[in-house]
């Protein structure tokens, strides 16, 4: 296998570098069993596909459920009041979010703050993580939907998409607070030594060094939180709000077929894969993902 | 070696897929038709669904096997016109879900205040109506609602109502408020939503919001009927698309309607039950 045709041997331009011989041959190599894993990938996707979809169009119920399932008459009739059911949770996930990422982060500082004059300060968060952490969030909406309004005291909110932001932050913070306080742990203790033996103060290392990183770390994790706030938001719609999948339901009962639930599943997908790939792109651009292949050994992970 | 291995547990992934789908429905109601018998699921058995919890005045108690409440009475009056005994009826929950879903159904009939619509009759079958209601508003003493005397005075205030009920779309058609009506749970959710401040007024049925405003709610007022444009709700017993039953129910129905015997039990649990005459 020796290369006569490399530019190497001739020497005239030993400016313009192509891969040797030996190298093209691996590379060729690699190409065909890329191609060959991706067409045995493909093959067994569509197999499976195919005897999914047979196994069940095969099956007797299949026409009714067909019906049920997947009207286009009734999926457009209720496409309107599903869609304005959506905007709702939109607006509760985006208000809700900021809200919880400020308590959440305020809840982990308090449990990580050191000294003895702070322990009521770290007792109180983490009684609260204990208890919200614990308690369903349905129970929460029920109990602050219904029986805070009850009270009937001054200035306590009546309306439904308040009083059911105030469960959802209540519950979401936390979760999002132990998150928040992984991250922070996280940091090894180096850096903080590090940051002292500079001359900040603790404050100013946890603002400036530790924070930081911490935040960094715990975006994926913060993203899947954020995916099942925009599921939950749907929840409030037990205290009378009507959101999409409030709006399916009452769908669902005038036509007696299921179709509108299926419109806001649709929807739903719709919206939270959009928001993944965001922050995907979000944290690429802040060159917070792909960090580990930067290392030097470790290579493109697989 | 791991696409081989990969390919191997698709393929034995695809072999369970095939080997679960087609599962015939094996218990189909016609095979089980025994000797000119109805073919209900359970040989000489009536299975009745309603909802967990009934409420009065349809089913007292919440125990529809006592037979006492207006819907509990139809059920067994029903059951008896079809030639089975009180015994042989056995009662299952079912939610409005359940109900309309199809594939293999847990009940032979279903009595929840399911209100008959073109709508729903193309996914459903129902027998003949076994009641006629209208729509009442009820509130507190003391609510903004109080007041009201016209369907304007209500559009301003915060409206209540059980969601896919035809009591929501009712509220919505004909008040029209300014605030979009809120949707409960169940009517336990409606009346708590009443008495926490959340809603100003509520819209149920008729004998509902007698009942309600007797028994239940303290110093609950009932407002008045909604206007019915669509000459009232009509309730029906529901079946399973295509049921064997449906002729024999309805034929049931029809019978009990003739004889007066609805009108009895009618008389019996909705009117003097709910301790007030119904509104003209």
């Amino acid at each position: 296998m020796s290369s006569p045709d490399g530019p190497a041997a001739t020497g005239s331009t030993p400016s313009a570098w192509t891969p040797s011989a030996r190298q093209r041959e691996r590379d060729a190599y690699r190409r065909t069993r890329a191609r060959r894993s991706t067409a045995v990938a493909l093959l067994s996707t569509v197999t499976l596909a195919v005897v999914a979809v047979l196994g069940v169009r095969a099956s007797p119920g299949w026409p009714r459920v067909r019906a049920s399932f997947f009207d286009l008459d009734v999926a457009l009739a209720s496409l309107p009041a599903v869609l304005e059911g959506l905007w709702l949770n939109v607006r509760v996930m985006a208000v809700c979010a900021v809200v919880i990422v400020v308590v959440a982060l305020a809840l982990a500082l308090a449990r990580t703050v050191r000294g003895p004059a702070f322990l009521p300060l770290r007792l109180l968060a983490t009684a609260y993580v204990d208890v919200f952490r614990g308690l369903p969030l349905i129970l929460v909406l029920l109990l602050v939907g219904f029986g805070l309004p009850g009270l009937r005291l001054q200035g306590v909110p009546t309306d439904a998409v308040v009083l059911g932001g105030l469960a959802l932050v209540l519950t979401y913070s936390a979760y999002v607070a132990e998150v928040f306080r992984a991250g922070i742990e996280s940091v090894h203790p180096s850096q903080v030594a590090a940051a002292r033996s500079l001359g900040l103060t603790r404050g100013q290392a946890m603002r400036h060094v530790v924070l930081p990183q911490a935040v960094r770390r715990v975006v994926p994790p913060l993203m899947n939180d954020l995916v099942s706030l925009s599921k939950d938001s749907g929840l409030i719609s037990i205290l009378g709000a009507i959101d999409a999948v409030r709006a399916a339901q009452i769908a669902t009962a005038e036509y007696a077929n299921f179709t509108p639930y299926v419109v806001a599943g649709v929807l739903f997908v719709l919206i939270t894969i959009p928001l993944a790939r965001v922050t995907d792109v979000l944290a690429r651009r802040s060159g917070w993902l792909g960090a580990q292949s930067g290392l030097a050994g470790a290579g493109a992970m697989r | 070696m791991r696409t081989t291995r990969l390919t191997a547990l698709a393929a034995v992934a695809a072999l369970a897929l095939a080997a679960c789908a087609p599962v015939d429905e094996a218990t189909a109601p016609a095979d089980t038709a025994t000797d000119g018998a109805l073919p209900t699921l359970t040989d000489g058995v009536l299975t009745v669904a309603t909802s967990n919890p009934a409420y009065e005045p349809w089913v007292v108690g919440d125990d529809p096997s006592s037979g006492e409440g207006f819907e509990a009475a139809v059920a067994y009056a029903v059951a008896a016109e079809l030639g089975f005994a009180a015994e042989d009826v056995t009662w299952v929950e079912a939610s409005f879900d359940q109900i309309i879903a199809p594939g293999a159904k847990s009940f032979d009939i279903a009595v929840n205040q399911v209100s008959i619509s073109p709508e729903r009759a193309e996914n459903l079958d129902f027998s003949s109506p076994y009641y006629e209601t209208t729509q009442a508003v009820v509130t507190l003493e003391g609510s903004p609602a109080a007041g009201a005397t016209s369907l304007a005075d209500l559009a301003e205030v915060r409206i209540g109502a059980m969601v896919g009920t035809t009591s929501l779309t009712a509220a919505q058609d004909a008040i029209d408020p300014t605030t979009a009506v809120s949707a409960f749970n169940d009517n336990d959710q409606v009346k708590q939503a009443l008495t926490s401040g959340l809603v100003d007024a509520v819209v149920v049925d008729l004998p509902t919001a007698l009942y309600i405003t007797a028994a239940e709610l303290d110093g609950g007022v009932l407002l008045g009927q909604l206007p019915d444009s669509a000459g009232g709700d009509t309730f029906g017993l529901v079946l399973d698309q295509g049921s064997p039953l449906t002729p024999a129910v309805t034929a049931a129905v029809d019978a009990l309607r003739e004889d007066g015997t609805l009108a009895a039990l009618e008389e019996e649990w909705l009117t003097d039950a709910a301790g007030a005459p119904v509104l003209e």
